[in-house]
């Protein structure tokens, strides 16, 4: 059902260290083993430059909150759920300077918004690494009622806003972080095919 | 094939009688004369472009620059120059040229022989150093003669009520260019370190305290530049942030020959000629931006090659330039038994 190839799918790689003074790092759920990944690959100087924002959850979530803990970053936050630890990324950046590094991994859904964030305080892509840990659940917005649906897991998705039954599209907005979703029976009502769990 | 596109002629044509009538693969040349020339300091002076015709000159933004031919006897010479005059200002362009004793002749020509009145031929504007306009904030650094693509932009800047700030490294106060004007113009938004007072771009600071979303833009000496971006890079500064400009000047060396299969010439090229100089010295119009070693434009491939391309340029990948498939002639050169271009 999906269309391939389309160009705006984000493509995300392994987290690498980069220089800088500062480095944000910010996971959800199974991100945290990219993270201790990240820590691993780092020199001495790394985590003592580094904040972590950290939401637990998620099918292997057990410990991995006590795990970063423990790596030795100049400060360990654990939030209680996606939307708080996003808005302390956007506190923080609201003072750093240029240099700071920005790393993100786990659910796509909340990468996707802490790279939303990441861009609207002003910084580049190239300072910015994210890694995909854990379910493939996305962020959907509407094209009818511009509602965002979150963590939609099948196809299609009901969505929130207008009830529309939405085939979600590979088509992605960065700046809105979320993947498009257009009515599936549009031409044809009432033709709409059973729901599948594709980005479980 | 020729690199013209549509409008180059087929490669049979090299062989009609008259090769004067090369097609044209540049845009339109602006004839211009010189209006004003200014000495700024005792090393530099600034020239006044106005159309010859008395029509506008082509609008333009702050980066940008001509190449400006010199023709002295038998000697064609195509030097790029930054604009300085503000891009709004269509009725001349004004350009500011340090006198280069080591050069290959053209600042020294501009500065002996080119009055007012003197008639000249530029290239239309080429922008390869534009303004991000994305940018939250632009911090300018300038060493000496590389000022003046940031006069241009800083019109804009101020137009434009954009966040910028200037620091212009200069040897001594007295040999810098217009460095009352900046002051008087942008007060504290310039900042000018003078080495021969032992002040130096405090650049850890200045880069360590910018806010998300700046950019970078250096124009100035080689060693500086790479100095500065090199570390912005070590502190973080990610490479869509950092703008930089540098214009080679071709290097010399020893001559050599280069065979041109699409023109089925086989030409010399001397010791203080460029490639390209050389291929245009033979009628063959090939195509150019920068004639600096930056822009890509002249990028040519390489069909045969016995011996060592000396690439100069900074444009082509270090992987392109260790395949030896491509060449930029504006700037490389070549030691060997034989090379043969697809031009």
């Amino acid at each position: 059902m999906l269309v391939k190839g389309i160009k705006s799918r984000p493509v995300y790689a392994p987290l690498r260290p980069r220089p800088g003074d500062h480095h944000l790092i910010v996971a959800n759920e199974e991100g945290a083993l990219a993270i201790v990944d990240l820590a691993g690959a780092a020199d001495l100087g790394f985590l003592a430059r580094a904040r972590i924002i950290y939401v637990p959850g998620g099918s292997a979530a057990a410990g991995h909150d006590t795990r970063l803990a423990g790596l030795g970053a100049a400060a360990c936050d654990v939030m209680p759920a996606n939307a708080p630890a996003i808005a302390a990324l956007r506190d923080a950046l609201a003072t750093a300077r240029m240099g700071t590094q920005v790393y993100t991994a786990g659910t796509e859904d909340f990468i996707g918004q802490v790279i939303q964030a990441a861009l609207d305080a002003g910084m580049d892509l190239g300072a910015i690494g994210a890694e995909h840990r854990g379910s493939l659940e996305r962020r959907v917005q509407c094209v009818h009622c511009k509602a965002i649906t979150e963590h939609v897991t099948t196809q299609p998705a009901t969505c929130i806003g207008c009830g529309r039954s939405l085939l979600v599209r590979d088509h992605y907005s960065r700046r809105i972080g979320a993947f498009q979703g257009v009515s599936i029976d549009a031409e044809e009502p009432g033709t709409r095919p059973p729901s599948e769990p594709v980005f479980a | 094939m020729p690199a013209g596109g549509p409008a180059a002629a087929p490669a049979g044509a090299a062989t009609a009688p008259a090769p004067v009538a090369t097609p044209k693969v540049q845009a339109p040349k602006l004839a211009v004369t010189v209006t004003e020339v200014i000495d700024v300091t005792p090393m530099i002076k600034r020239f006044r472009f106005e159309p010859s015709d008395g029509a506008a000159l082509p609008p333009f933004s702050g980066g940008a620059h001509v190449i400006v031919e010199m023709r002295e006897g038998d000697v064609l010479r195509r030097n790029p120059y930054s604009l300085m005059s503000p891009p709004s200002q269509t009725s001349s362009y004004t350009i500011s040229v340090r006198r280069d004793d080591q050069g290959r002749g053209g600042s020294r020509f501009l500065h002996r022989d080119v009055r007012p009145g003197h008639r000249l031929l530029i290239s239309p504007p080429v922008n390869l150093f534009p303004i991000d306009w994305r940018a939250r904030k632009h911090l300018l650094v300038a060493g000496g003669i590389g000022i003046t693509p940031f006069l241009a932009q800083m019109d804009q800047h101020a137009r434009a009520d954009s966040a910028f700030e200037l620091h212009l490294s200069v040897r001594e106060r007295a040999q810098g260019a217009y460095l009352d004007e900046l002051e008087a113009r942008f007060g504290g938004r310039v900042h000018i370190y003078c080495d021969d007072r032992g002040e130096r771009i405090p650049l850890d600071a200045l880069l360590a305290d910018q806010p998300l979303g700046t950019h970078l833009y250096v124009c100035g000496p080689a060693g500086m530049m790479e100095w500065i971006l090199a570390t912005a890079r070590a502190a973080g500064w990610p490479d869509q942030s950092l703008h930089s400009e540098r214009f080679l000047a071709p290097a010399s060396g020893a001559p050599y020959e280069v065979t041109l299969a699409v023109a089925g010439k086989t030409i010399r090229v001397t010791e203080h000629q460029s490639m390209l100089d050389a291929i245009e010295a033979a009628g063959i119009d090939a195509p150019y931006m920068c004639r600096g070693g930056a822009c890509g434009e002249c990028e040519t491939a390489v069909v045969a090659c016995e011996g060592t391309i000396l690439h100069n340029d900074h444009f082509l990948s270090a992987d392109d330039k260790a395949s030896g498939r491509k060449i930029m002639p504006c700037v490389s050169r070549f030691e060997g038994r034989s090379l043969v271009l697809q031009r």
